[in-house]
C-alpha cells in the first residue's frame, strides 16, 4: 500500500504502459488504458460490453511494485503505475495459459469455422509454445445444438463464459450456464429452453474461439476469403453498425461492428439475415420502358428522358419512397418533387419491438425502416395508406417502394425505381429504373436518435444497375431541377449545405461512427 | 447437458413431477425466505428439500425450484452441477460414500471401497446394485480424517470403517 | 483434548475442554459451565472495545490464512449499513476435522462466539455455513440455535440487551472450494461456489454486496475465551518468546499415526514432542516418512524437518511449510509418496471450480501425469514438466486452489524425487498412452 500520489493530470490518472505515458479517467482498467496507447493486452474472457469475469487469466501483466502479476481486466489504473505487458514474466505466464488452453483442444483448425479469426490461433501464433508437451488422452464432449442459430462444440471451448454472461446480464435471458466443474466443466443449456432470443446470435460473435458457431454460416467460407465492408443495418431505425462480409461478391455474413453509442457490440437475428435478400439473383438489371411491345430494355438516357417527360406534363405527381433509402437519395427525390410539384409520402412498416435489455436504448425497433428520420426531414410524410389521394390520371414514382402498398391506384402511370420487378409491376410500370441496394452503394442513414451514419459500397451491382441517389439526381436534372453530383459524398455535401438539420456535418467527419444531427429526435423512455 | 442427462435414466426425465413445495414444505420454504435478503439465497436449501423428498434432483425438480425462486432452470442446473451432493440421477436406497482422499487413503480407504463394491454387488462405482439397494461412490475428504475410513450412508456418518466391518455395516441396512 | 483419546497432560484444553462431555451440548449444560455469560458482557460492551481486546490478544484466524482477528473486525465501522457475519464451518481442507468436533460437542460454544463476533462487527445477522457432509454437526448446531432463540439469547432482543442477533445455519452441498471465503459467500447467495476477484474485499462488499466479515469456527470460539479471561491470559497460554502466535491451537492429526485425533496445545509447542509424545508417533513397527503439518495445501515436511520445528505460524514457516488449518497428515514408511501425491492432485482436480484456466486445466493435467508415473509409464522429462506446470499454476489465479495443488507436487518432487525416479523405467523417453497402444486397440 503506497500513499496516493498527487495526480499529474487533475481528474485523470497518469501511468506508464510499455514505456508510453497514458492519461485515462479513474476506474479505467489496464486493458482499456493500454488500448489508448496502442498496446493490446491479450485476453479472452474480458469484453468491453460484458461485466468483468477475470477467469481466463490471459491478460496477466506485470505492474511494478505489485507482488504478483495482475489481471489487466480486473485491475484499475493507479497514478504513477508502471505496467509491463510484454515483460518476460508476463509473456511466460500467458504462454502457460495458452498451453493449458490447448491441452484438451482438438487442434482441428483445418475444419474449424473460426480458423483465421480465432484468438486462440492468433495468440498462440504470437506468444505460444512451438511444441506440445501434452501426452495424455484428450477430454471429449459431443457437439450440441443450442437451438436458434447456434451450435456448441465443447471440445474447443475455453470456458471464458462470455456467452453465459451475455445471455444473463445483457439479454436478461439466462438460458446458458457453466455446468460441472474442474476440467469436466462445459457450457450447459437446460433441455427445452433454447437460444431463441432475438439477440442470441451475439454469443457466436462473442466466442473468441470456435466453440459457438453459426449454423447459418457453417462451412460457407474461410475467414481469410472474406472481404469486409463497414455498413449500417437497414432492418430498423436503430441503425446498428454492421460489417458486410463478402466472398466473391456475395454477402455471406453480417456481423455487428462496434459503436458504443448505438449498438455496442451487438446485432439482432433479423439484421443478420439481411444478406439473404441482398444476394437476390432475380434483379432488375437494365432500364426498361413500356412500348407497344410491352416493357423493353432501354438505354439509361432514354429511360430517364421518358420518365422526365411523364413527370413534366400537367399531371399530378406523387413520390412514394421507401423510408430505408439513404439521405442522399431522399434529398434528391425531394428536389425532384419540388421541381415537379409532387406530393412526397412514405409508409413505415411496423413489427414487434425486441429490445436488448442490458444495453440502454438498443432494440430491434418496431419501425422497420432504416431512415424514417431522414424521410421525415426531407418531407416524406408517413401514412398507412400513402396513395389514398392518388387519382387515376396521376403519375406515381415508386422509389424502392413497389411492395410497400397492397394495391396501386388503377390507371395511374407508374415510374419504378427498384431492385427487383415483380410480375404485377411488370404489367404496370411505364418506366423501370434499376437501382442498387444498400450493399451496392454509398450513402447515409439517420437513425431514430438523429445519428447520421455512413454505409459503404460492399459489392458491385449487377449489369447496368445504378446507385439510387444517382438515378434520383438524373431524374431531377432531367426535369430541370439543376445538376447534382455523381458521388454520394458530394451529394451529402450538397444536402448539408441545403438542409438545416444537417448543418455542420461533413461526409468525412461522419467517419465510421456517425454524428448526431443538429436537432436530434428526443430520446423517449 | 442433454447428452449427459439422457442415459440411463431417460425414462425418468419426463415422469410426472409432483410438486414439492406444497403444504409443510411450502411453509418451510416461506420461513426460509425470511432469512435472506434475496430469493436466490434459498436455492441450496430448496434443492436439499427437493432431494430429501424425491431422492434426487430431477430436471423437472430444477424447473420447480427455479419457478419458486424466480430463477431460470438453466441457472439452477449450473448450480446443481457444481455441488457433488445433489444427485443428478436416481440412486439406490442406500447411498454409500467412502472417503478416499489422502489421509484416509494412507489408512487403506481404497480397500474399504472395494469391500463395499464386492459386498453390495454394485461392482462398479456409481452403479446401483441389481437389487436397487445400494449405490457406492468414492468421495473427496469428508472432514473426518482422524476417523479413517469415514463412510456416509445416506445422511449418517459412520467412523472408522475397515474392510472387516463392511459386512456387518451392510447387514444393518434394509 | 485428543478426542477420542483422553486428554494428554501436556495439552492446554480451552476450546476442547468439553469434548466427549455430552452434557455440554445442551443449553442448560453449557450455561452450567459458564456459557453465555461472556456474550452477556460483550453485548453490554462497545464493539470497538471488544475488537481491541481481541486485537491485544494476538488471536489470528484459524481457518488457514492467520489474519489477526481483531484487526479484521476493526475494518467494520458503524456506518449504518447492513453488515453480515459469516462463520466458515465448511472445514474441507483434507486432514482437518477440528471444527467438526467443536460443533459436535460444543455447539453452544460456536453460537456464543458467533453472537459475540456479530456484535463486534455491528452485524445483526450471522450465517453459519456448514459443509453438507457434516450432518451431525449441522443437527447439533441447529438444535443449539433453536435453544438459544427459545431462551432469548438470540433474536430481536438478545439476552435483553436490546440488540438484534440472528443466527442462521446454512448447509453446503459438497464443494471444497466453498471454504474459500468469497466462494462461501457466493454459495450462500445461491450461486456456484466460485471465488470472487478481490477487490472489492468482503469488508467493503461481501455477502449480498454488504460489508461482511468471515471467521472460522475455531476463531470465534477462541474469541469468547479471550473476552472471558482477557488478552494477557490468552497470551500466557503460548510461547512468550513469540508474540505473533498466541493462545492455543487445535491440531487435527490423521493418517499413519498411533493416536489420531484433535489435540489442543499452546502455540509454540515442540512438533517433535507433539508427534511422538502426544500422538504416540507412527503406528507400531513403522517410522514416519513425511508429515504435512497444516492441511493438504501446505508443503510436505520430512520427519527430520519436523523434529526441530515449533508449532506456531512462524515456527512451521521456518521449517519450510505453513501452519495452515492445523491439519497434520502423517505418512509412514510403508507409503508410496508418488501414489499419495497423485491422490492429492486428483483431489484438487476434482475440486477446481473451473473458473481460472491454470487451475481447471493444470490440476487435471498434473493428475494425469502423476498417475501415469504411478503406473510405471512416466519419463524423466515428465518430472521437469510437472515442475514447470506447477510454476505456471502458482500465483496466477483468483484463489489459491491452483497453488495448493502445485505445492505438494513441488515439495514432494524436492524431497522424494528418488521415489518418482524409481518408478520411471530406465531410458524411457516416450510413453504408451492407454487407448493409443496397439495392445489396447
Amino acid at each position: 500500500m503506497t500513499a496516493p500520489a498527487a495526480p499529474a493530470n487533475p481528474g485523470m490518472v497518469t501511468l506508464t504502459i510499455e514505456g508510453r505515458e497514458v492519461i485515462v479517467p479513474p476506474g479505467t482498467n489496464l486493458i482499456e488504458a493500454a488500448k489508448t496507447a496502442g498496446v493490446l493486452v491479450p485476453h479472452y474472457c474480458y469484453h468491453p460490453s460484458l461485466p468483468v469475469a477475470g477467469v481466463c487469466r490471459m491478460c496477466l501483466v506485470e505492474v511494478e511494485k505489485f507482488p504478483k502479476l495482475a489481471p489487466a481486466c480486473a485491475t484499475s489504473v493507479g497514478e504513477g503505475q508502471v505496467v509491463h505487458v510484454h515483460s518476460e514474466k508476463a509473456r511466460e505466464a500467458r504462454k502457460g495459459v495458452l498451453e493449458f488452453l490447448l491441452i484438451n483442444h482438438p487442434l482441428d483448425c483445418p475444419i474449424c469455422d473460426q480458423a483465421g479469426e480465432c484468438e486462440l490461433q492468433d495468440y498462440t501464433f504470437a506468444e505460444g509454445r512451438k511444441d506440445s508437451r501434452y501426452m495424455e488422452p484428450k477430454r471429449f464432449n459431443p457437439m450440441e445444438d443450442f437451438g436458434g442459430d447456434v451450435l456448441y462444440v465443447p471440445n474447443r471451448c475455453i470456458l471464458c463464459t462470455r456467452c453465459v454472461r451475455f445471455m444473463d446480464v445483457v439479454a436478461h435471458d439466462p438460458v446458458l450456464n457453466v455446468s460441472e466443474r474442474g476440467d469436466r466443466a462445459y457450457i450447459g443449456k437446460f433441455e427445452g429452453s433454447d437460444l431463441t432470443h432475438e439477440w442470441a446470435s451475439n454469443v457466436v460473435d462473442l466466442c473468441p474461439v470456435g466453440a459457438l458457431l453459426s449454423k447459418d454460416f457453417l462451412n460457407k467460407a474461410r475467414a481469410w476469403e472474406l472481404d469486409r465492408t463497414a455498413s449500417i443495418c437497414p432492418s430498423c431505425s436503430q441503425g446498428c453498425n454492421v460489417t458486410l462480409e463478402m466472398r466473391d461478391n456475395v454477402v455471406v455474413r453480417i456481423r455487428p461492428r462496434p459503436n458504443m453509442a448505438v449498438n455496442q457490440h451487438f446485432a439482432c437475428e433479423t439484421g443478420r439475415l439481411n444478406y439473404r435478400w441482398i444476394n437476390r439473383r432475380d434483379r432488375l438489371e437494365y432500364p426498361q420502358v413500356r412500348t407497344a411491345d410491352g416493357l423493353v430494355t432501354a438505354s439509361w438516357s432514354d429511360a430517364i428522358a421518358k420518365a422526365a417527360a411523364l413527370l413534366t406534363g400537367t399531371r399530378r405527381v406523387t413520390v412514394l419512397a421507401s423510408p430505408s433509402l439513404s439521405n442522399e437519395t431522399l434529398f434528391l427525390l425531394g428536389r425532384l418533387a419540388a421541381q415537379v410539384g409532387a406530393t412526397t409520402v412514405t409508409t413505415i412498416r411496423r413489427g414487434h419491438e425486441a429490445p436488448l435489455p442490458g444495453v440502454p436504448d438498443l432494440s430491434l425497433r418496431a419501425e422497420r425502416a432504416a431512415n424514417h428520420t431522414g424521410a421525415e426531414v426531407f418531407g416524406f410524410v408517413d401514412s398507412a395508406s400513402p396513395l389514398a389521394s392518388v387519382g387515376a390520371d396521376d403519375v406515381l414514382i415508386l422509389a424502392d417502394a413497389a411492395g410497400m402498398v397492397p394495391t396501386l391506384p388503377a390507371g395511374s402511370t407508374i415510374i419504378v425505381m427498384g431492385t427487383v420487378l415483380d410480375d404485377a409491376m411488370r404489367e404496370l410500370a411505364a418506366v423501370a429504373l434499376p437501382i442498387c441496394n444498400f450493399a451496392e452503394e454509398d450513402g447515409t442513414f439517420t437513425n431514430l436518435r438523429g445519428r447520421v451514419q455512413r454505409f459503404l459500397q460492399a459489392k458491385a451491382p449487377p449489369a447496368q444497375v445504378r446507385p439510387s441517389y444517382r438515378v434520383a439526381g438524373d431524374l431531377a436534372t432531367a426535369t430541370g431541377a439543376g445538376t447534382f453530383p455523381a458521388l454520394a459524398s458530394d451529394v451529402f455535401g450538397a444536402l448539408a449545405a441545403h438542409v438545416p438539420a444537417f448543418a455542420g456535418l461533413s461526409y468525412r467527419n461522419l467517419g465510421l461512427q456517425g454524428s448526431v444531427t443538429a436537432a436530434p429526435a428526443e430520446v423517449t423512455a | 447437458m442433454s447428452l449427459h442427462a439422457m442415459a440411463p435414466h431417460g425414462h425418468d426425465q419426463h415422469a410426472d413431477h409432483v410438486p414439492v413445495f406444497t403444504g409443510a414444505r411450502r411453509a418451510e420454504l416461506d420461513e426460509l425466505l425470511t432469512r435472506y435478503p434475496t430469493k436466490m439465497a434459498a436455492l441450496l436449501p430448496a434443492l436439499w428439500m427437493l432431494q430429501e423428498d424425491r431422492g434426487w434432483v430431477s430436471p423437472d425438480g430444477m424447473a420447480e425450484v427455479a419457478r419458486e425462486l424466480e430463477l431460470t432452470p438453466a441457472y439452477v442446473q449450473g448450480v446443481v452441477t457444481f455441488y457433488t451432493m445433489y444427485h443428478q440421477h436416481p440412486v439406490g436406497r442406500h447411498f454409500v460414500q467412502v472417503c478416499t482422499t489422502t489421509p484416509c487413503n494412507v489408512c487403506g480407504a481404497e480397500d474399504v471401497v472395494n469391500a463395499f463394491l464386492r459386498e453390495t454387488k454394485c461392482g462398479e462405482l456409481g452403479v446401483t446394485s441389481p437389487d436397487g439397494r445400494f449405490t457406492v461412490i468414492e468421495v473427496e475428504c469428508l472432514g473426518a480424517c482422524g476417523f479413517a475410513t469415514p463412510v456416509m450412508v445416506n445422511g449418517t456418518m459412520i467412523e472408522c470403517v475397515s474392510v472387516d466391518s463392511v459386512k456387518d455395516l451392510l447387514a444393518g441396512l434394509d | 483434548m485428543g478426542y477420542p483419546h483422553p486428554s494428554h497432560s501436556r495439552e492446554t484444553p480451552v476450546l476442547s475442554k468439553y469434548f466427549g462431555d455430552a452434557e455440554a451440548r445442551t443449553l442448560a449444560g453449557w450455561q452450567a459451565r459458564g456459557g453465555y455469560e461472556t456474550l452477556r458482557q460483550a453485548l453490554a460492551t462497545d464493539p470497538v472495545e471488544v475488537q481491541n481486546v481481541v486485537k491485544d490478544s494476538g488471536l489470528r484466524g484459524r481457518g488457514g490464512a492467520g489474519f489477526p482477528t481483531g484487526v479484521k473486525w476493526s475494518f467494520m465501522k458503524p456506518d449504518g449499513k447492513t453488515h453480515y457475519l459469516c462463520i466458515n464451518a465448511d472445514e474441507s481442507e483434507p486432514g482437518t476435522f477440528k471444527d467438526r468436533e467443536l460443533m459436535r460437542w460444543t455447539p453452544h460454544q460456536l453460537v456464543e462466539g458467533t453472537a459475540i463476533a456479530a456484535h463486534a462487527i455491528y452485524a445483526e445477522t450471522a450465517y453459519i455455513y456448514i459443509r453438507g457432509e457434516y450432518t451431525e454437526p449441522i443437527a447439533r448446531v441447529r438444535e443449539a440455535v433453536r435453544e438459544a432463540y427459545a431462551a432469548g439469547i438470540l433474536g430481536a432482543n438478545a439476552m435483553g440487551s436490546g440488540k438484534r442477533v440472528d443466527v442462521h445455519v446454512h448447509k453446503g452441498a459438497g464443494a471444497y472450494i466453498c471454504g474459500e471465503e468469497t466462494a462461501l459467500m457466493n454459495s450462500l447467495e445461491g450461486r456456484r461456489g466460485n471465488p470472487r476477484i478481490k477487490p472489492p474485499f468482503p469488508a467493503v462488499a461481501g455477502l449480498f454486496a454488504k460489508p461482511t466479515t468471515i471467521n472460522n469456527v475455531e476463531t470465534v470460539c477462541a474469541a469468547t475465551h479471550v473476552l472471558r479471561n482477557g488478552a494477557d491470559w490468552y497470551k500466557s497460554l503460548s510461547n512468550p518468546a513469540n508474540p505473533k502466535s498466541t493462545g492455543t491451537k487445535l491440531f487435527s492429526v490423521c493418517g499413519n499415526v498411533a493416536r489420531p485425533g484433535n489435540y489442543e496445545v499452546g502455540m509454540g509447542f515442540s512438533m517433535k514432542e507433539f508427534l511422538w509424545d502426544l500422538c504416540g508417533g507412527p503406528p507400531a513397527g513403522r517410522s514416519f516418512k513425511a508429515i504435512i503439518p497444516g492441511g493438504s495445501s501446505v508443503p510436505i515436511l520430512t520427519p527430520e524437518e519436523c523434529e526441530t520445528a515449533v508449532m506456531d505460524y512462524e515456527g512451521i514457516q521456518a521449517a519450510g511449510s505453513l501452519l495452515g488449518s492445523g491439519g497434520v497428515i502423517c505418512f509412514d514408511d510403508s507409503q508410496d509418496m508418488v501414489r499419495q501425491i497423485a491422490r492429492l492432485a486428483r483431489f484438487y482436480a476434482h475440486e477446481s471450480c473451473a473458473q481460472c484456466t491454470q487451475c481447471r486445466e493444470g490440476t487435471a493435467w498434473t493428475t494425469r501425469i502423476l498417475e501415469r508415473i504411478r503406473d510405471g509409464q512416466g519419463t524423466m522429462k515428465d518430472l521437469d514438466t510437472l515442475l514447470e506446470i506447477a510454476d505456471n499454476m502458482t500465483g496466477k489465479t483468483i484463489c489459491v486452489l491452483s497453488d495448493s495443488c502445485a505445492t505438494p507436487v513441488v515439495s514432494g518432487l524436492k524431497k522424494f524425487r528418488h521415489e518418482f525416479e524409481a518408478k520411471i523405467p530406465k531410458n524411457r523417453s516416450s510413453v504408451m498412452i492407454p487407448g493409443f497402444s496397439p495392445a489396447a486397440a
